[in-house]
């Protein structure tokens, strides 16, 4: 068993055992901190498939990450008050069911990350970089403009959606599903990253010259890959929303991808657990550092600022060592 | 729709654009010469901005504010170039956004420790406030005119400086090859510093300007930096020529689209609908043009082609 299995390994057990403890102990608040830093893992891993195997960094997947949000948010706002969400030329209900708000969050986001992807992967570099960040603002300005949804006030959902055979009111179910979800993603990525898919796609992050010489063109690979991340982030946004059952223009906000990528990077790049890990530290140091100094922020500058120019591959790197190329 | 309310947003458009070009020239010269992406170029915009303040409340001179600011802007431009950014010229875009994120959360936060979360006021100087008339009859303020002559000033300045003096013909070199202008003898890290200061002092002499007719807060720096951003991907990165297009077309586009879309929108929807449609669709109009730019000339308008 290779190093980083073990990190793996003692993350994932620290995911199920430290909750587990946090009931027992009566410490409701551990868990709801625990289900954000999963949450916001499950987002950081989306944007790893587009950013860590792809290598497109895009500064701009709270797009994603928001849309989720507002798929919820619209679907929980309109059967709360009991209106339909469109009466012509189909009648269409508000649901407080979260496996049909998660799908359409999945198939919103996709269909985002798809037309968002086919305009910003013309381009590459610096270029690509802004472009998500502008549609990031672009977006985000839009909800903040959108006044039949709250606009800059977003919207309140007075009851957390419900998932069949389960209570979601109670914090350890809730966490329960979130975690569900997270290993499965990240299932997933591993599976991805040895199929011909993401050999192909790490192939044309690489060498895209030799990709495109073996008949393969890294245009598609990417645009599949960015929706596929996009998704995810979009499902995770669905999530968050439930979390805090308010949903704003805030979660368009580009500070939120940048700090995806901050996850990410802190993690270790390319690892199948760096977002795992960069979130879970994210919001530990957020909840320690926070209540030392209101100006928490300056530190975590500081240690990010640290990791970026001393600590090649962030903090599974300096315990794991390198990223095995060959298996 | 009054003629004079249009030759007013235009000029406010012009404004908006010119102020834009201070920051986004710096942008652009920064990523053209050393080839990065800097996130922490709106911080500056805001230390530029609250220097200002900070200076005219104790001197009470506006002027001594303007010295201020690109004193200090300059200064910790020249700071974080020698600490920080030196090191980030090899790496790949990914360290330099994240390693210039974390800038911008130590800038941020620093500032609200030091002047705390209430916005600073910066008032406009005695002798240009109040409106000035236009010739047609349109009342106009006057600190507004004196920005876009005081940024096109600045424009034709920087225009000069890249294209007439030996510094500027270096840092042209520098664009095309930095290997051989060392091999000449020209010191590429000093070079490097001058560059970085000097779109650092571009931005905050922006903040300060711009600090007069906004309040000076923590977090000013982002939205216009996102904007900068804007039009030197409309204008073609690393072309300066390519930012004053960029920047007058997002500040024409931007205070044009605020005025005419909701009342487009009013020729074929219900008042209130249209609106907001309008408006809707107005905050979004920068980046609707950016896109159609981008899908016509990937590179930006005067970019390199790829």
């Amino acid at each position: 068993m290779s190093r980083e299995t073990l990190v793996n390994l003692t993350m994932l057990a620290g995911l199920v055992l430290v909750p587990l403890w946090a009931l027992w102990a009566d410490e409701p608040f551990t868990i709801t901190l625990a289900t954000r830093a999963v949450i916001l893992a499950l987002a950081a891993a989306g944007l790893n498939i587009a950013l860590g195997i792809g290598g497109l960094v895009s500064l701009g997947h709270a797009v994603f990450f928001g849309i989720g949000g507002y798929a919820m948010g619209v679907l929980a706002y309109h059967a709360q008050t009991y209106t339909p969400l469109m009466e012509a030329p189909v009648l269409i209900e508000g649901t407080k069911s979260m496996p049909v708000i998660w799908l359409v969050a999945l198939v919103a986001s996709a269909l985002a990350a798809f037309v968002i992807g086919l305009l910003s992967l013309r381009t590459s570099g610096v270029y690509f970089i802004m472009i998500t960040l502008a549609f990031g603002q672009m977006l985000f300005f839009f909800t903040i403009s959108w006044a039949r949804y709250g606009g800059e006030d977003g919207i309140s959902i007075y009851l957390r959606n419900g998932f069949p055979g389960l209570n979601t009111l109670v914090p350890i179910q809730f966490y329960a599903l979130c975690l569900t979800l997270l290993v499965l993603t990240l299932a997933l990525t591993a599976a991805l990253m040895r199929s011909p898919f993401g050999l192909a796609l790490n192939a044309a992050r690489q060498v895209p010259e030799r990709v495109r010489a073996v008949g393969l063109d890294p245009f598609r690979l990417r645009l599949a890959a960015f929706t596929l991340s996009g998704a995810i982030t979009g499902l995770a946004g669905a999530l968050f929303a439930d979390l805090n059952r308010f949903v704003s223009p805030s979660m368009f906000s580009w500070q939120l991808s940048g700090e995806f990528i901050v996850f990410i990077i802190i993690g270790g790049t390319a690892r199948l657990f760096g977002p795992v890990v960069g979130a879970v530290l994210f919001v530990a140091l957020e909840h320690w550092l926070g209540g030392i100094s209101a100006y928490w922020h300056i530190w975590f500058g500081l240690l990010l600022l640290g990791i970026v120019l001393f600590g090649k591959g962030g903090v599974i790197g300096m315990i794991a060592g390198r990223a095995r190329t060959h298996d | 729709m009054t003629l004079i309310l249009l030759v007013e947003q235009v000029l406010n458009g012009l404004q908006f654009g010119i102020m834009l070009f201070l920051l986004a020239a710096g942008l652009t010269l920064i990523f053209g010469v050393m080839g990065l992406i800097n996130l922490a170029h709106g911080s500056l915009y805001m230390i530029g901005a609250f220097c200002a303040a900070a200076a005219a409340a104790a001197t009470g001179s506006f002027l001594l504010g303007l010295v201020a600011a690109l004193a200090g802007a300059a200064a910790a431009g020249a700071l974080i170039e020698l600490l920080v950014i030196r090191r980030l010229y090899a790496r790949d875009h990914l360290d330099q956004v994240l390693a210039t994120f974390a800038l911008i959360l130590i800038f941020s936060e620093g500032t609200r420790w030091v002047f705390g979360s209430f916005p600073l006021y910066l008032d406009v100087p005695e002798a240009l406030a109040g409106p000035v008339t236009l010739p047609g009859g349109i009342q106009y303020p006057l600190y507004r005119l004196t920005l876009i002559g005081a940024g096109l000033s600045v424009a034709a300045g920087l225009f000069w400086l890249i294209a007439r003096t030996r510094i500027g013909v270096q840092i042209r070199a520098g664009e095309n090859d930095r290997e051989m202008i060392a091999a000449l003898g020209v010191d590429i890290d000093r070079l490097y510093t001058f560059v970085f200061a000097l779109g650092a002092a571009l931005a905050g002499l922006a903040g300060a300007l711009v600090g007069a007719i906004q309040s000076v807060q923590v977090g000013m720096g982002e939205p216009v930096l996102i904007l900068a951003f804007v039009t030197i991907v409309i204008g073609g990165i690393g072309s300066i020529k390519g930012a004053l297009v960029g920047a007058v077309l997002v500040g024409l586009t931007d205070t044009l689209g605020a005025l005419f879309l909701p009342a487009l929108f009013e020729l074929v929807m219900a008042p209130a609908a249209a609106t907001q449609t309008g408006a809707a669709l107005a905050s979004m109009a920068i980046y609707i043009l950016m896109a159609g730019v981008l899908i016509w000339r990937p590179t930006g308008l005067y970019g390199a082609r790829a």
